[in-house]
């Protein structure tokens, strides 16, 4: 026989309609928030729009058929994250520019991107372990993002994390069969992490705009994301045998500010020269 | 994309067993991997099916060479798609192969030797975005037309692979048109990139189903094994029957002069490609047989110090793992 509901327990259905009611979205609701939104959106979505777009100067070129599928795979997600953020950073901004104005026809200054990911790729161990460290910061922040106070980011934040946990598998995966495999292979991971431990420190240091998204509970301070990070790359970098490097991670930083190094001009240059010529064409 | 110019191989099997087997096929049985089949059955379906498998490889650059310069952020995810999936038939044909008795390893061997070939159109450069939408519409639609019949091919592995990867061409063909239709109807400078793309890319695209092959010994044996189902000549017409009002419906001009629709035979008449530039392409004499070829062997070279390292691993795991069995005994 069914049990009879308990007559001492609040109004069920009247809370969860409550909890299912739309808590106001300081996206849409707080005017003073929206350039530091829309300055957080446009980090989050330069850095998967770059990091996708040297995934792709992989196309054909990878060391084996499998990786092939997997890095256009990778790019291709981080192309479509790139739409999302993008596309609601635009949204935002309120000034009648699409998410692909944003990412065709801004010049280097305004691209907001970490350092870390406009780095050329060079050989596989280091588009590998660039891949790694930033797999393991971006699982980290989206999931964090899964709770913000703006369901238009947590929305886009639960769609891309099923795709990111993806990634930080196979990066992890992959780091440590590499580390631990061959002497060259190793050899060539430890090189790779040597030279972009010092651009890892930048994913961890907020400014104005970051406490500004923390207050309102949109994004995460930056900082609160590090000891979770630290904890996945030294679990696996201790198990590839490659250790944590001792010197400073946060030496070079400033791409979130759109200071940038010499490399970015030349991707963007690439990457725009359709809308640059054609200005006006539909593609 | 597809094999062009596959010579059969002659077959020394015992006469009893060869009739019987040409029995199957006729019955229109479907042959599986561990069946006796003839040595030249084989020899031709390896041969065609790893020149297959390369082009969809080295089919990835010529588009590779724009997915960094797409002009949109959907246009550029439309690309990667597309490459992957390129990536990932190449993947299933080589697959398919290896159940005839030889290894990935060695069909890469083949082809960064130069003794297997990999469909002609590749050594074309792709010089504008327009050239994203030809190769679309009029290379994968080239290779739709040689493999929807392929689906019905005798050998179970390579048909069975024929049905996944005719799936995901004719969304490739589709997003080709789709490029081709902004840039017909889009400027004057996208119009005349459009056009230039149509020019450069007719003849090598029928070029792609090979030359006539109607008194070819080869193609009859490959034929009566269903390892080929219709004529070079037949499929081309086909291609130039359905391209034709694609090209007016956007307005393009297809560079033939000669090209006219034959009431009689219910097609349209048109040039044939020049032969001798084919054969030369073929020879390595296209204009980028250096650069796909060389591209491909210094992805290959480069990778071998990461495919050494998962080996390494897999080897010392492996090891660990019998060593831990051997502890608990």
């Amino acid at each position: 026989m069914p049990s009879l509901p308990d007559m001492t327990t609040p109004n069920v259905e009247a809370l969860a309609a409550d909890a299912r009611a739309p808590r106001p979205d300081p996206a849409e609701t707080v005017p003073e928030l929206k350039p530091a939104l829309f300055e957080g959106l446009c980090r989050l979505g330069d850095s998967t729009l770059v990091l996708g777009h040297r995934l792709s100067e992989w196309c054909g070129k990878g060391p084996a058929l499998e990786e092939d599928i997997a890095l256009a795979n990778i790019a291709l997600d981080l192309i479509g994250h790139t739409q999302m953020w993008l596309g609601l950073a635009a949204e935002v901004e309120e000034a009648g520019r699409s998410a692909d104005d944003l990412a065709y026809l801004r010049d280097a200054m305004r691209f907001r991107n970490l350092l870390l990911v406009e780095l050329p790729n060079g050989d596989m161990a280091r588009t590998l372990m660039r891949q790694f460290l930033f797999d393991a910061w971006h699982h980290e922040m989206l999931e964090r993002l899964t709770g913000s106070d703006s369901a238009r980011v947590a929305e886009i934040a639960v769609k891309a994390l099923k795709e990111v946990r993806y990634h930080l598998e196979r990066s992890s995966d992959l780091v440590i069969r590499l580390g631990d495999g061959t002497a060259e292979s190793h050899r060539r991971m430890a090189g790779a992490l040597d030279m972009l431990w010092p651009y890892t420190g930048e994913m961890f240091a907020g400014d104005g705009t970051d406490a500004a998204l923390a207050e309102a509970g949109i994004a995460p301070d930056p900082a609160s994301l590090h000891e979770a990070w630290h904890g996945i790359v030294t679990e696996v970098l201790e198990e590839a045998t490659l250790g944590v490097p001792e010197g400073r991670a946060d030496v070079q930083k400033g791409g979130r500010q759109g200071r940038h190094t010499e490399h970015l001009g030349y991707l963007l240059a690439e990457m725009q020269f359709l809308q640059r010529a054609y200005p006006g064409a539909e593609w | 994309m597809y094999a062009q110019m596959v010579k059969s191989e002659a077959s020394n099997d015992d006469p009893g067993m060869l009739a019987a087997f040409q029995a199957r096929i006729d019955r229109g049985d479907k042959i599986e991997p561990k069946e006796w089949m003839p040595e030249g059955y084989r020899k031709t379906l390896i041969r065609q099916i790893s020149q297959h498998a390369h082009s969809e490889i080295v089919g990835q650059l010529p588009e590779g060479n724009w997915i960094t310069r797409a002009p949109t952020l959907q246009r550029k995810a439309i690309l990667l798609a597309k490459v992957q999936d390129e990536a990932g038939h190449g993947l299933y044909l080589y697959s398919a192969a290896e159940t005839l008795g030889i290894s990935r390893d060695e069909m890469f061997e083949q082809l960064h030797s130069g003794r297997a070939k990999y469909s002609s159109i590749f050594n074309y450069p792709t010089l504008t975005w327009a050239d994203m939408g030809a190769v679309g519409w009029l290379v994968d639609g080239a290779a739709i037309m040689n493999q929807v019949p392929l689906q019905r091919t005798s050998y179970g592995p390579y048909s069975r692979a024929m049905i996944r990867i005719c799936k995901e061409e004719s969304f490739h063909q589709r997003q080709g048109y789709h490029i081709m239709m902004k840039m017909a109807r889009g400027t004057e400078a996208q119009r005349e990139m459009a056009q230039d793309a149509l020019d450069r890319f007719w003849y090598p695209a029928l070029m792609m189903f090979g030359p006539s092959d109607k008194d070819s010994v080869h193609s009859q044996q490959s034929m009566a094994w269903k390892i080929k189902i219709n004529t070079n000549d037949e499929l081309r017409q086909r291609f130039v029957n359905e391209t034709v009002p694609q090209a007016e419906f956007l307005g393009l001009t297809v560079p033939d002069p000669e090209l006219r629709w034959n009431p009689d035979k219910e097609g349209y008449d048109f040039s044939q490609p020049d032969w001798d530039e084919f054969f030369e392409v073929l020879k390595g004499n296209g204009p980028c047989n250096r650069e796909r070829l060389g591209a491909r062997v210094r992805a290959w070279e480069d990778g071998a110090w990461f495919r050494e390292g998962l080996t390494a691993y897999a080897d010392k795991a492996a090891q660990r793992r019998a060593g831990a069995a051997t502890a608990a005994e």
